[in-house]
């Protein structure tokens, strides 16, 4: 019987169908469900959260060479983290099938960058299957392990936002074990040790194989020509073809589920039967690119259809028919009301810390999580967001580069998962170099912006079995940073004396932010240390100068009404706090400097 | 169900933690069951942190797209005044439209920087005349014991226009979704929803 799933649930039902074995991952929208996925509903699949993209395709690609099916999924940057162990895993192959998903973001729904991800197919020589919807990412998913064995090469399944979390149907089946012997042998050497001479002889081995899949690539079952209106015919894959299908269901399509290598007589014919040919592909002229290369020409392409952000069906309508299109009324200017971003929560311990750097007056050098959106006015406390661990290299070259005058003014945040995934080298680098740039650990016991993922720091793994818990102090230590101390990130003053005094240090120093768990992350109790359950505005003391709006609690509002306080000072309106959303982290009161804020009753 | 060819578009726009998500989780259900191809995406990457929520619910005989082409929303369902005014422009000439009496400030209205708009209702039933109708979803779920039920009141306010749909079939998805102890609640927020109409 049909299911609704997600993309990224279809994907995850495929590969276990396929007898899948081992999967990891390191979380990002929009992959993240996928190894929970697998953790949750298959019991008879290993699933791990690796601490960076790099370590997941190294265990599945361990796993495959030991004859294993497996899988390694990770957003699109992700693929660059991972990119040195696909590169060369083009070259050994494996043995039981492997998979890599890579789930991309375009228009950046909250990614730092927009990338395809079909050009890791066309660099690193490898297959790529491009799903549209959570059928196909089933049964691409399912396909992918036999292509990948047949042709022994890892195979990339690349989705989307828009593929990774949609849900639509799905017919299930039952899962087969794989046919291949689990085992290692070490006389297949030459075909694992990518030393220089064995190089040679694989680099060929590529070039055979990519052969042998372009002939295979024009009889692969999920190419399909579909032949209407022979006036105009649309070269497309993946999303863009539900796009364009829903928009121009009268013309021809040759729909593409493999994208790389791309099926040369297919597209032959397919140019023999219409008259005129369209391309219409999101991001990257990918295709485009390929099948003007094969000497084709082509109607429309990027011409018309953008190659930034996502597509739409009304983007695909407007750029195809032009003057044609009818734009629908505009009734309300959308940019003339407030925008709704998402905000640190009430109560994070992020929104001190940040309070306190931006009093400081300190450059920080920022990094990848929730924290990130301490750049939002009114907290504008960060100033650089990269990629993962970025920040630790960056505050260290900033210091070389600024000498003694950067003392005291630079520093660099990065969350927990961070620091796991790429925080280490970099502090370990500002160590040997004889730097001295500090570094906060934004440790709030899991990976918070992903939704809730655990991690090497946690103490569980993904299935919640406990496990061995990272000790940051002892990392900093064994990396000879030779000052490292914890931090009360709910102290607003304090926060401010220890880091002005760390960063003014010249040895590079590790602060470690205690206590301060997610706001919900239930089991870690994050409630539990505040004295009062809430806290309310004493309308008779509240001046209405507003400075409790700058640390941008969501529980906090304004009310505008002229008034005075009881002491007859003049003011505008007060504040008010909503009891709902108040948590009583007594942030707020720490800065008010009327005590105006005092506690309440749930 | 009408015109078995084409396909219908649903909007549903909320905040996070409105429960917008489990809304659509029920539409899936019911329509899946009567037998509809149905796809439906969100986009709630950063719902927890209170941004916006919004889902595109397309349920038909084939349906391509995950997204509503814009302009082309037959049903806005929305569990907030802003999110829904902001999607007005989305909705067909002759769409329905069902709105939560919910008013959630966002930062620049809670810093005073901007106003949250007046008059919501007003600017939906001039262009849209009687095919507008608010649902007071807190206060029916409050009266039936949680606020947090108020999500399923929609629901039940909505289920109004399939008539087709048995109210049975609705509670069986309202069941199958929702942990034991919350049906009795949720089943009567349901039918005061649908009364709420
Ligand atoms: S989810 Fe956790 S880390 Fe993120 S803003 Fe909320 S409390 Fe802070
Ligand atoms: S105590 Fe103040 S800052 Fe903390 S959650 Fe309540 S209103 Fe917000």
């Amino acid at each position: 019987m049909k299911e609704i799933m997600q993309g990224n649930s279809a994907i995850v039902r495929g590969a276990w169908e396929a007898g899948v074995k081992v999967a990891a991952a390191y979380p990002g929208t929009p992959s993240s469900e996928i190894l929970k996925d697998v953790a949750d509903n298959y019991p008879e699949v290993y699933a791990e959260w690796a601490p960076n993209e790099m370590v997941a395709l190294q265990v599945a690609s361990g796993a495959a060479i030991a004859g294993a099916r497996s899988m390694a999924a990770m957003k699109h940057v992700g693929m660059n983290v991972a990119a040195d162990a696909l590169m060369t895993l083009a070259y050994t192959g494996i043995k039981g099938g492997l998979m890599v998903v890579i789930a991309d973001d375009p228009f950046v729904h909250s990614s730092q960058n927009e990338q395809d991800s079909r050009n890791w197919a066309r660099f690193a020589k490898i297959p790529l299957l491009e799903p549209g919807d959570a059928q196909e990412c089933y049964d691409f998913a399912k396909i992918s392990f036999d292509i990948s064995e047949k042709f022994d090469t890892p195979v990339i399944l690349r989705t989307e936002t828009r593929v990774a979390h949609s849900d639509s149907l799905v017919e299930p089946g039952k899962r087969v074990e794989s046919k291949i012997p689990l085992g290692l042998d070490p006389k297949e050497a030459p075909k694992y040790v990518m030393v220089p001479a064995h190089v040679r002889v694989r680099r060929k081995i590529i070039e055979e194989r990519m052969r042998k899949l372009e002939e295979y690539a024009d009889t692969f079952k999920y190419n399909v020509m579909e032949i209407n209106d022979p006036s105009v015919g649309v070269i497309t894959s993946g999303v863009s073809y539900m796009y364009t299908k829903d928009v121009f269901p009268e013309w021809s399509y040759l729909k593409l589920g493999m994208v790389w290598p791309l099926p040369k007589k297919m597209i032959a014919e397919f140019f023999k039967k219409v008259k005129k040919v369209i391309i219409v592909e999101e991001l990257d002229p990918f295709i485009e690119t390929e099948i003007k290369a094969m000497g084709y020409k082509i109607w429309h392409g990027k011409d018309l259809i953008p190659n930034m952000y996502e597509l739409t069906p009304e983007i695909v309508e407007k750029c195809l028919k032009g003057k044609k299109y009818k734009e629908p009324k505009i009734k309300v200017k959308p940019e003339d009301l407030p925008r709704r971003p998402p905000n640190l929560c009430a109560g994070c311990s992020h929104r001190p810390l940040f309070y306190a750097l931006k009093k400081l007056g300190a450059f920080v050098f920022g990094d990848i999580g929730c924290y990130t959106l301490a750049v939002a006015p009114p907290l504008q406390a960060l100033h650089t967001c990269i990629c993962m661990g970025a920040g630790g290299g960056m505050a260290h070259g900033a210091m070389k580069a600024l000498g003694k005058e950067g003392l005291g003014k630079v520093v660099a945040v990065l969350g927990d998962s961070t620091f796991l995934h790429s925080g280490i080298a970099p502090l370990m680098n500002a160590v040997y170099n004889k730097g001295n740039s500090t570094t906060i650990v934004l440790d709030n016991r899991i990976t918070g912006m992903t939704g809730h993922q655990e991690h090497a720091g946690t103490g569980f793994t993904v299935r919640q079995e406990p496990t061995n818990m990272v000790d940051y102090m002892e990392i900093g230590k064994a990396l000879g940073v030779k000052s490292i101390r914890y931090l009360d990130p709910y102290n607003i003053k304090e926060c401010m004396e220890i880091i002005k005094e760390e960063m003014s240090k010249n040895v590079p120093s590790l602060l470690l932010c205690k206590d301060s768990p997610c706001m919900l992350l239930r089991r870690a109790k994050p409630l539990e240390k505040f004295k009062n359950p809430l806290y309310m505005i004493n309308t008779d003391k509240c001046r209405g100068c507003k400075v409790c709006l700058e640390i941008n609690c969501p529980a906090i509002s304004w009310r505008e009404s002229a008034g005075q306080t009881k002491d007859g000072h003049k003011r505008k309106g007060t504040v008010y706090i909503n009891p709902d959303q108040c948590v009583g982290c007594e942030v707020c009161v720490q800065v008010c400097k009327f005590e105006a804020i005092v506690p309440g009753k749930k | 169900m009408k015109d078995n060819g084409k396909v219908t578009n649903i909007f549903l726009s909320g905040v996070g933690g409105q429960g917008a998500i489990l809304a659509s989780n029920i539409l899936g259900e019911v329509f899946i069951k009567a037998g509809y191809d149905v796809k439906k995406a969100e986009v709630h990457g950063m719902a927890q942190r209170g941004g916006d929520v919004t889902t595109h619910f397309r349920f038909g005989k084939k349906v391509y797209s995950p997204l509503i082409k814009y302009g082309d929303v037959d049903y806005l369902l929305s569990f907030e005044l802003l999110e829904a005014i902001r999607y007005i422009n989305w909705v067909k000439p002759e769409g329905k439209i069902v709105i939560n009496k919910s008013e959630i400030f966002p930062p620049a209205v809670n810093l005073g920087q901007m106003e949250y708009p007046k008059g919501v209702e007003k600017t939906f039933k001039k262009y849209f005349k009687e095919n507008v109708w608010m649902v007071d979803g807190q206060g029916i779920a409050k009266k039936l014991g949680n606020a947090q039920a108020a999500n399923v009141v929609l629901v039940g306010a909505f289920s109004n226009f399939f008539p087709e749909v048995k109210d049975a079939q609705w509670i069986e998805a309202i069941k199958a979704l929702l942990a034991p102890k919350l049906h009795d609640l949720n089943v009567k927020a349901f039918h005061e929803g649908k009364k709420a109409l």
